[in-house]
């Protein structure tokens, strides 16, 4: 089986039986390695989805399965990050970046006997970040950029199969996010790992995605699945070429078709 | 930013006195002494008699005349005030860990606490007299009661807001709720506690004394009823001056205390 996420005819309410539907008929797959992109109008359950696959919320109707278990808690092997960085301001970078591993089971307990090794690591990926030597300072004395990339970090430490990335650049100026994008770009290529990123920056998920899912308003579910064409590895300059513009833009016409039917 | 003009220093001259003084550091200083300098000429001014408005040089007097027994009261205030501010800082930081753990617990509690916080704790006095006597037990009580309400507000207030996205991010780890109760909840109420310290501290003042004042033979409130009775005002002036003098040095302390703990929630950014 090489989906790492699956998900079947899934549907979603909060607040018991007469709530929100968030979500209704969610289907889709991710293949193992693969990145992809959700995209859609605002408030069309992406941030659900996110919720859905790392089993902070269990589904009324339909199956998902991440990494051939069907998920009814919390999955310990992904990682994620969000618009906000979400630092805690007490600890330095470094040891935000070790959080994770004080949690998860499977490391909790070598964490102390192996601290040596695990502080190489979060050195080694805070290098790759391009924050090498940051580690000591407090997430507050670093800009918005990079406590995103130390969040980045942060997700990754434990290494994850999975990254679930919920609008991560959103709050970035756009030269700050190109470089993230080159950053995040560098990491799947690097590491393999399988990552899913939310997004309304349809730039952004052209650039990174092998797969764009393109979501419909509330109840959200999947209205097409396109595939990207361009080889890898990309270089910034694909977001000039008429290709990706005609991408880009018919993934525009659709959302904009989805917001007028809602 | 990285070229220094180089100055001269010989030819610097000499900067008037009023630009030498840092203003900012004196400020307090000087304001006192204007208060008290106010309050002189202001008694001499309308001729007050010392029975009903003693001038500061009085009240100072005063202290001088009655050092000791104002130093043993201040010593034994000061006793009461401490002990139960400690017992509040043990018992506050216990419930408002206790009330954040949960919103169930926090629905349930925080009603009684607000109705229990708007009992006028003078009136709890005569009660704790009945159980355990006049003297110092009631004040070191009344003490605690006025003043550990901040303490659990501001501690269950820092575990009620921990941002979500932090709670996702460790609960898709598989934290447990004890896990993001120590490594997120309880460090990140630690601003607000030792905040919340400052005000309790000086509540705790308050508690004492009036404590003192109903029903005890020691401590400043003590001193002063019983001066007052005796019409002896500068006297009675003076314990509220050295009452000023332990608040705010007992303030003091404790903004130094968070400083001290919490020097993270104090940041500057990196630009400066």
């Amino acid at each position: 089986m090489s989906h790492l996420v699956s998900i079947d005819n899934v549907d979603m309410r909060y607040g018991g039986a007469d709530g929100t539907l968030a979500v209704s008929g969610l289907t889709m797959r991710v293949d193992k390695g693969e990145f992809s992109a959700v995209v859609g109008p605002s408030g069309c359950g992406k941030s659900t989805l996110m919720k859905l696959v790392t089993g902070l919320h269990i589904p009324q109707a339909g199956v998902v399965v991440v990494a051939g278990a069907q998920v009814t808690k919390p999955v310990s092997i992904v990682g994620m990050a969000f618009r906000n960085p979400t630092m805690l301001p007490w600890r330095t970078t470094l040891e935000n970046i070790l959080l994770p591993l004080e949690i998860v089971e499977r490391h909790r307990h070598r964490l102390r006997a192996n601290k040596k090794e695990y502080v190489e690591k979060a050195e080694h990926l805070l290098e790759t970040v391009g924050l090498k030597g940051f580690g000591q300072k407090f997430p507050w004395q670093l800009s918005g950029g990079m406590q995103q990339r130390a969040n980045l970090c942060r997700a990754l430490i434990h290494e994850p199969d999975l990254l679930m990335l919920d609008e991560p650049f959103g709050a970035l100026d756009a030269f700050t996010r190109e470089e993230l994008w080159c950053v995040i770009r560098d990491l799947h290529a690097a590491q393999g790992v399988t990552i899913v990123l939310v997004t309304h920056d349809l730039r952004e998920a052209v650039f990174l995605a092998d797969k764009i899912f393109v979501m419909s308003a509330r109840p959200g579910r999947i209205l097409k699945e396109h595939h990207v064409p361009f080889a890898r590895p990309r270089d910034l300059d694909i977001m000039y070429h008429s290709d990706f513009n005609d991408m880009v833009h018919e993934l525009h016409g659709e959302i904009a078709k989805a917001r007028v039917v809602a | 930013m990285t070229s220094v003009t180089e100055t001269p220093v010989a030819t610097l001259p000499k900067k008037p006195l009023s630009a030498r003084i840092n203003w900012v550091r004196a400020a307090p200083f000087l304001y006192t002494l204007a208060l008290f300098v106010l309050w002189e000429g202001l008694v001499l001014a309308l001729d007050m008699p010392p029975t009903i408005l003693p001038s500061p040089t009085r009240v100072f007097q005063a202290i001088v005349q009655y050092w000791s027994p104002i130093w043993k009261n201040s010593l034994q205030t000061l006793y009461t005030t401490t002990v139960g501010f400690a017992i509040a800082v043990v018992a506050g930081l216990a419930i408002g860990l206790f009330i954040g753990w949960s919103k169930t617990i926090y629905a349930g509690l925080y009603p009684l606490m607000i109705g229990f916080n708007a009992i006028p704790k003078v009136a709890l006095v005569p009660i704790l007299v009945i159980w355990f006597g006049i003297g110092t037990v009631p004040a070191v009580l009344t003490a605690f009661l006025i003043s550990f309400f901040p303490i659990v507000v501001n501690v269950a207030t820092g575990l009620a807001t921990i941002e979500p996205e932090t709670e996702d991010v460790l609960r898709a780890l598989g934290a447990r709720k004890m896990d993001i109760m120590l490594k997120v909840g309880i460090p990140r109420s630690m601003p607000y506690f030792f905040g919340s310290l400052k005000i309790a501290i000086t509540l705790a003042f308050v508690g004492s004394v009036v404590s003192e004042t109903v029903a005890s033979n020691y401590g400043l409130g003590n001193m002063m009823s019983s001066a007052q009775s005796q019409f002896n005002v500068p006297l009675v002036f003076a314990g509220l001056l050295m009452l000023a003098v332990e608040g705010i040095v007992m303030y003091a302390l404790m903004a130094w205390l968070e400083r001290r703990m919490t020097g993270w929630a104090h940041r500057s950014t990196m630009a400066q």
